[in-house]
């Protein structure tokens, strides 16, 4: 190889400077941290946002609902029972969605005495008054309104005082809670029909199963009300100063002033005609005053009159501290025993393995049954947290004793006990935040794995929740697969919707986060 | 050699641990107190006597006010009794507490119990793998084309899915509001008549739905890492076509690690699934299970406890086991 400067005159050569000397440039970007870069990678994927998004929601559902809805699990009231969900923002605007209505398909029969209920109270039983019949007459079909429909009941039998305290209370409010009654001698025969408070008119047939109204030559429906004459007195017929539906005056028949009774009196109190949603009220507000306004329940009621709402939200708030607290435990659990385990290496990890693989061995469903018979119905919160805790952990172990085992012998560990760190220190200064992106991962993934399960042990009754002031998803899906059956598929609807979204949104969420965990990602979706 | 030896100690070991977990179970119910309750028209002595001949109790007296007074015999010896009968006699005990099955013989119970799970299993097995797997293969040969994408959103969904709200919605869809199946199974013993197998059908799909999910997704990963390996390029480099490429090299490779799968859970279908078995009212081990814990029949318990847990370890050693015989690059246990 010729020279090809050797032509180069010496004058031309120069020493060089010190500074002349390039160093290397600090770089013009800034560093990444690996967290900084996870987060950038997580920010990115749209699905995993949305999904944490979501994620929050349903936890903020979980802490607040609770604290604004009066209603509690172990609320039940059977004469609303399954009440479909009403929102008075759309029972309000006539939209005919969530305004406490389902569509009922009935015979004449079924027609005539919705009506004749809405007649006596001004309820909009059949909602707007609107309705469909059949070609030949036979059907009838609607928007029912499941909460006024229930009417009045059966008949009540309330205290003496009571009976004051709501004429009282109607006379402050101007709402009528109390109807008139129908004289026992009137009322129809059958024992299903005569405690029926429904029926207040005249029937055809009064010892008939099936109630037919008895209509007039005009075809409207006559009261069957128990009347009295003014100024006649009666020992069944208790004292009453309210609002009368027949007026102040009573009504004027053949030239005399009746009244109506407002009350039968029989062993042990009043029977009366209280109409079931004004009662409630009454109820709620000046009895228990629970803080309970009114009969609206937002998502319904289940086939016991529970608020769906209410229990869904407490339920949702158990899975969710539930599921944080055995992932806790299991993870503190876990990546020590892992890190142990895979650190040591040799027999110290042989005799741990075994350990977990036995306690690994049991099937869960089988520790629960056992800890049930032990610890009894009371505590089964306990039983739960105890069963999850005890096989749990060996998953985050396992997963941590990979991570170890994959970084123990690598060179930087090597370097670090060459410098003299202690076995702890390279153990969680060291190997640990390695393995981390990994290790939060699957944190991330049990939380959803731990609600699921707890839903299932509920949901097969293993694990009953309601003694407590509390209850489980899996509870209210139980209660809904029994509503199925009842067309009443919105009690199912609202725990499924739940716990679909939650899974969804945490496996969005999960994978997210581990592509986001995985630096050797970076870069390639630029 | 090793094989063998690997084998045999994988098996050892298995054994080790399920007496163990057994032996476990059966100390545990027997600390428990023993149900003693004569039902209505059950005279208690025969009650105690049947206990005693178990060989769980001993000593009976009457003492003060009619109550009966009886000796815990050792929970050792107790025990030893208990694996006697089972070896030498097949015995597990008569049913106690659980009414509907009241003196009759539980292991006769448990195995009237066990057809309607198996078969339920197996048919769900028997649709869901080939489909799993097909839909998977379709993805992996289709990496990031819209079929691929589409299959993405199938899995995420029925993955994401649980089970119960799967098997509710396919209830209510087509057995409530379709009315296309009985809302649940029917109760005939005969269980190769149309009537039964139709009646199966829903569960059966709310069952393979979620193992199809899976099989696809597992495939799909497999499959598609094996397409990228060097191999792959060699073979199409020495001349093979793409599909034979794909069939000789990739999917074979791609089966090592999705076959021990297939037959742990051909395994596995033994047990059942308690959600699925409760909600269509599958008369299995399921229900069985769940009512001897209801009615607390401790010797039914132990027979099921017993069976779970064989079974989930038996799944669980094929898997490795079936590793070493499929793969010959993977040597078990050695060195």
């Amino acid at each position: 190889m010729d020279n090809k400067f050797n032509n180069i005159p010496i004058e031309k050569f120069q020493f060089a400077k010190r500074n002349d000397l390039y160093h290397d440039s600090k770089f013009e970007t800034k560093p990444v941290s690996y967290f900084q870069g996870a987060f950038q990678r997580f920010s990115k994927n749209k699905g995993a946002v949305v999904g944490g998004i979501v994620i929050a929601i349903l936890v903020l559902f979980a802490i607040l609902a609770p604290f604004f809805t009066p209603f509690q699990p172990a609320y039940y009231d059977m004469m609303y029972a399954h009440v479909t969900p009403k929102l008075d923002l759309f029972a309000d605007s006539g939209i005919d969605f969530w305004d406490g209505c389902k569509q009922k398909d009935t015979n004449y029969v079924g027609f005539l005495k919705d009506t004749a209920l809405a007649a006596e109270t001004g309820r909009e039983i059949i909602k707007n008054g609107e309705y469909t019949v059949s070609e030949d007459g036979s059907s009838y079909s609607y928007r029912y309104d499941t909460y006024y429909g229930v009417g009045f009941g059966k008949y009540k039998i309330i205290s003496a005082q009571e009976f004051e305290d709501i004429q009282r209370y109607q006379n402050e409010t101007g709402r009528q809670v109390l109807y008139p009654v129908v004289k026992y001698a009137d009322r129809p025969t059958l024992e299903k029909n005569k405690y029926d408070a429904n029926i207040y008119y005249k029937v055809e047939n009064p010892k008939a199963s099936i109630i037919r109204p008895k209509l007039n030559s005009k075809g409207e429906i006559v009261p069957n009300y128990w009347k009295y004459e003014a100024g006649e007195t009666n020992n069944l017929i208790p004292e009453y100063n309210s609002s009368r539906i027949e007026g102040e005056n009573g009504i004027q028949e053949n030239g005399k002033q009746y009244f109506y009774a407002y009350g039968r009196r029989v062993d042990g109190g009043i029977e009366v005609r209280a109409e079931y949603y004004e009662y409630y009220i009454y109820q709620h507000n000046e009895v228990k005053k629970d803080g309970i306004e009114k009969p609206l329940f937002l998502f319904g009621t289940t086939q016991t009159g529970k608020d769906i709402f209410a229990c869904l939200a407490y339920g949702a708030r158990f899975s969710f501290i539930f599921a944080t607290v055995v992932a806790v435990a299991n993870f503190l659990v876990g990546v020590i025993w892992g890190s142990i385990s895979g650190y040591f290496g040799g027999k110290i990890d042989l005799f741990m393995e075994r350990i977990a693989e036995i306690l690994g061995a049991i099937p869960t469903i089988i520790v629960i049954t056992l800890l049930k018979y032990h610890m009894g119905a009371s505590s089964q919160a306990l039983v739960l947290f105890i069963a999850f805790f005890l096989t749990g952990w060996i998953g985050m172990a396992g997963r941590t004793r990979m991570q170890f085992y994959r970084f123990k012998n690598q060179e930087y560990v090597l370097a670090a006990r060459t410098l003299g760190a202690r076995d702890t220190r390279i153990m969680f200064k060291h190997i640990f935040p390695n393995g981390l992106g990994t290790i939060v991962t699957s944190f991330a993934l049990v939380i959803p794995s731990m609600i699921y399960s707890e839903t299932s042990f509920t949901y097969l009754g293993i694990i009953n929740l309601e003694a407590g002031n509390t209850t489980s998803v899996g509870t209210l899906i139980a209660a809904g697969q029994k509503s199925i059956m009842a067309n009443a598929g919105y009690v199912a609807l609202f725990p499924c919707a739940f716990l679909v979204l939650l899974m969804l949104s945490f496996n969005l969420f999960g994978n997210g986060l581990r592509d986001a965990f995985n630096p050797s990602l970076r870069g390639t979706e630029d | 050699m090793y094989m063998f030896k690997y084998v045999s100690k994988r098996l050892g070991l298995m054994l080790f641990t399920f007496f163990l977990i057994f032996t476990m179970c059966f100390v545990l119910i027997k600390l428990l107190p023993i149900p003693t309750n004569a039902l209505p028209g059950q005279d208690p002595k025969i009650v105690m006597k049947t206990l005693e001949g178990r060989g769980w109790i001993t000593n009976i007296r009457e003492g003060a006010n009619g109550v009966w007074e009886y000796d815990r015999v050792p929970i050792l010896q107790q025990y030893g009794t208990y694996i006697k009968r089972i070896v030498t006699k097949g015995d597990f005990g008569i049913v106690t507490t659980y009414g509907e099955y009241m003196n009759m013989n539980i292991w006769e119970v448990f195995v009237s119990h066990l057809p309607p799970t198996i078969l339920i299993n197996i048919y769900s097995t028997l649709i869901g793998v080939p489909i799993g797997l097909a839909l998977g293969i379709l993805a992996a040969l289709k990496k990031n084309k819209w079929q691929d994408q589409l299959i993405n959103i199938f899995i995420i969904l029925l993955i994401s899915v649980p089970s119960i709200v799967l098997a509710l919605m396919i209830q209510y869809v087509f057995c409530f509001t379709l009315g296309w199946f009985p809302l649940t199974m029917s109760t005939s013993d005969d269980y190769f008549t149309w009537e039964v197998f139709h009646s199966m059908l829903p569960a059966v799909f709310a069952l393979c739905l979620g193992s199809i999910a899976g099989y696809a997704r597992y495939t799909r990963a497999e499959l598609s890492e094996v397409l990228t390996g060097e191999f792959m390029l060699l073979a199409r480099t020495k001349g093979l076509t793409k599909k034979q490429a794909i069939y000789r090299h990739a999917m074979r490779n791609s089966m090592v690690v999705i076959f021990p799968s297939i037959l742990s859970e051909f395994i596995s279908v033994l047990s059942g699934s308690l959600i699925i078995e409760k909600m269509f009212g599958i008369n299995g081990v399921g229900g069985l299970y769940l009512n001897s814990i209801t009615f607390q029949d401790y010797d039914f318990f132990m027979l099921l406890s017993g069976f779970y847990t064989l079974v989930s370890l038996t799944a669980g050693i094929v898997i490795d086991i079936s590793y070493g015989f499929i793969d010959p690059r993977i040597r078990m246990g050695a060195k």
